[in-house]
């Protein structure tokens, strides 16, 4: 299905959250923002739920910890137990070290292979900013007009109260 | 005068603008009223066009300290650690001195990438990505010495928990330095995470700057990046919690190497105040190594916009505190081998100070005790060719920390007949040379190819104590 796209430009981060705030009050679906550096509010303006990648940093630290004191008590335990300075094969004390290294080592790995999974992001992607200067210094916000009572003419106006830099309308498949 | 309880803004809900948090008395992190596209065009500017003079004369002194402290590796061997002045007696010394020393540089990357972070100090933009590279580039240079350490590099693999054919016989999990193997590997792979993930807006921009082979490297490197805040927000607690992981990371690091020693029973080394002993030298050597590479990157790279002296005011305070940690640690520890009132460890420290290598140990107490000293006074610290210098003999204080330390504790021992004396051959010498050609190479070509300051993130702190930060707009909502 094929749906319209308005691309509204901003100069400065205090007049795309205004603006932002204002469209998603007037109900159009904000498709995505796009700015040069995180814009603290933002995802407050946009209604945007928490992530949750907090749990998966978790998670992966707990199995990173519990892997290595298997992994540690096995080898020493059972697989070949060898007596070194008379020190007991059950050395809880010594194996923690090296449990919390590995367990910093996949909470950190897991949560940013999480984030990368979660965001779309891999090496040599093609990357399609709705404009290059996105990366640079503008600010754009991204709408759809999926509603017969939505029109590209009352947006514009609503973002032109905020200080519009550049306004653009798009056709496609997918959001630019 | 304002009344003051008018200046404290009311939390509507639905306000959403970004209310200026920061005190109006705050200073600008960034000087010379830039706009966004300014920060992007300063610091993509050495990454365009032919680098300096400088930066040539630089790369060929530190290129031929990398050949020749290589050459010198090569030589050693090929022919074995009998090329280094170790002896029975003194069987740690020079390399593991070298290996303490870049690993404790290495600390002050992360503790200005995250344990600032996690404080919240802005000023901390400008610095951030180049403490990260050197960062990793100290650790490469400390894991070369355990490496030659072992005299045969090529079974580097044996730390490895690897299943193998002699039986499994698998590592032994209670030893410190086996704990290092760990330590140093999460220490480099978590801090090379965190330095690529923040260096991901960047290479968008640049990507999206650049033309030809440049764009499509940086485009690949890039992952797609858009600059959506549906990524950013997740972004940005990714980085969080990496810099909440880092934390104690950096700590444990330092903690573990510490162990080496501690857990040993040589007097001067059995001591319980090591882990924070350690861990405050570390930090005290790596900022003053930072100071000294932002000085020269500031002044070769034309950054003096964003490393401000208000940037290196901030770090000579930081060295300050990291600085009286450390003095304290070693009246502590001076004390306590005298009021022990055991022999071998009151022996150990007067050995320290009045034997044959009190030299060492007077630098080190004269370069890392009082040099800091020197920025209690503004106006030292505000003066950069000061700051500089200071910076050197830190670096030099804390190298000296680490010979006192290893040397001093080793070479008298329990038994008089054993006690010897050591001096490093010219080949350790070289070695050292080539890690510092490595280090300086390394810097010297990030710097050239990749951007040396977060350009996301000076972004985000441009208008951070500007007069003329848009205060919020007062919006009648009916």
């Amino acid at each position: 299905m094929t749906s319209r796209f308005v691309i509204g430009t901003f100069g400065d981060e205090s007049h795309l959250l205004a603006a932002t705030t204002a469209v998603r009050r007037e109900d159009y679906p904000i498709v995505d923002v796009y700015t040069p550096y995180p814009v603290h509010g933002i995802e407050k303006a946009m209604g945007l739920r928490p992530s949750r990648l907090t749990w998966v940093c978790f998670l992966a630290g707990f199995i990173g910890c519990m892997l290595t004191l298997f992994f540690q008590y096995w080898t020493s335990y059972l697989d070949w137990p060898i007596n070194v300075g008379g020190k007991p094969f059950d050395s809880l004390p010594a194996f923690i070290p090296i449990a919390f290294e590995v367990t910093v080592l996949f909470a950190g790995l897991g949560v940013v292979a999480a984030l990368f999974v979660r965001c779309g992001l891999w090496p040599g992607k093609k990357a399609r900013p709705p404009t290059p200067r996105v990366t640079d210094d503008q600010f754009a916000l991204v709408v759809r007009l999926d509603r017969a009572d939505h029109s590209a003419a009352h947006l514009r106006a609503l973002l032109e109260r905020h200080d519009l830099v550049e306004f653009d309308e798009r056709i496609g498949e997918e959001s630019p | 005068m304002a009344d003051l309880t008018t200046v404290r803004l009311p939390r509507l809900p639905g306000d959403l603008r970004d209310l200026p948090r920061t005190s109006p008395l705050r200073k600008p992190l960034v000087d010379g009223d830039k706009a966004l596209t300014d920060v992007t065009n300063d610091i993509a500017r050495p990454m365009e066009g032919r680098p300096t003079r400088l930066w040539y004369a630089g790369m060929a002194i530190s290129s031929t300290m990398l050949i020749i402290g290589f050459a010198a590796i090569g030589y050693q061997v090929l022919t074995g650690i009998g090329t280094w002045g170790l002896n029975p007696t003194v069987g740690w010394a020079f390399d593991i001195t070298n290996f303490v020393f870049w690993i404790g540089i290495g600390h002050a990357g992360t503790l200005i990438s995250a344990v600032l972070f996690l404080f919240r100090q802005r000023w901390r933009t400008s610095v951030n990505r180049s403490a990260e590279a050197m960062t990793l580039f100290a650790v490469m240079c400390a894991a070369l010495f355990p490496l030659i350490h072992m005299g045969r590099p090529w079974l580097a693999h044996w730390p490895l928990p690897l299943p193998n054919t002699r039986g499994s016989l698998w590592v032994n999990w209670r030893s410190p330095l086996l704990w290092d193997v760990f330590a140093i590997t999460t220490y480099f792979i978590i801090s090379a995470t965190f330095w690529y993930i923040g260096l991901l807006p960047d290479f968008a921009t640049l990507r999206d700057r650049f033309k030809g082979l440049k764009k499509r490297i940086f485009g690949i490197l890039s992952f797609g990046w858009t600059g959506s805040s549906r990524t950013w927000m997740r972004y940005e607690l990714v980085y969080l919690l990496l810099a909440g992981l880092a934390t104690p990371l950096v700590f444990s690091v330092h903690t573990i190497v510490s162990f080496d020693f501690a857990t040993s029973v040589i007097p001067g080394w059995h001591t319980t105040i090591f882990p924070p002993y350690f861990v405050a030298g570390a930090i005290f050597s790596g900022l003053s190594m930072v100071l000294t590479l932002m000085l020269i990157a500031r002044k070769v790279m034309r950054l003096e916009d964003y490393i401000t002296r208000r940037h290196v005011e901030s770090m000579c305070k930081l060295i300050i505190g990291t600085g009286g940690i450390v003095a304290l640690a070693y009246m502590t520890e001076f004390f306590i081998a005298l009021y022990s009132g055991n022999p071998y460890e009151r022996f150990t420290f007067m050995n320290r100070a009045m034997g044959p290598f009190a030299w060492a140990y007077w630098i080190m107490v004269i370069c890392n005790i009082v040099t800091p000293q020197l920025f209690w006074s503004r106006k030292l610290r505000t003066n950069l060719l000061v700051v500089f210098i200071a910076s050197l003999f830190i670096n030099l204080g804390m190298w000296f920390e680490r010979f006192t330390i290893i040397v001093t504790s080793l070479h008298r021992d329990y038994l008089p007949s054993s006690w010897a004396d050591y001096t490093p051959t010219s080949i350790e010498l070289l070695t050292l040379m080539g890690s510092f050609g490595l280090f300086f190479t390394l810097f010297l070509v990030f710097c050239r190819f990749l951007p040396v300051i977060a350009i996301s993130e000076v972004k985000g702190v441009l208008r951070y104590g500007r007069s003329e930060a848009p205060t919020p707009k007062k919006e009648v909502t009916p």
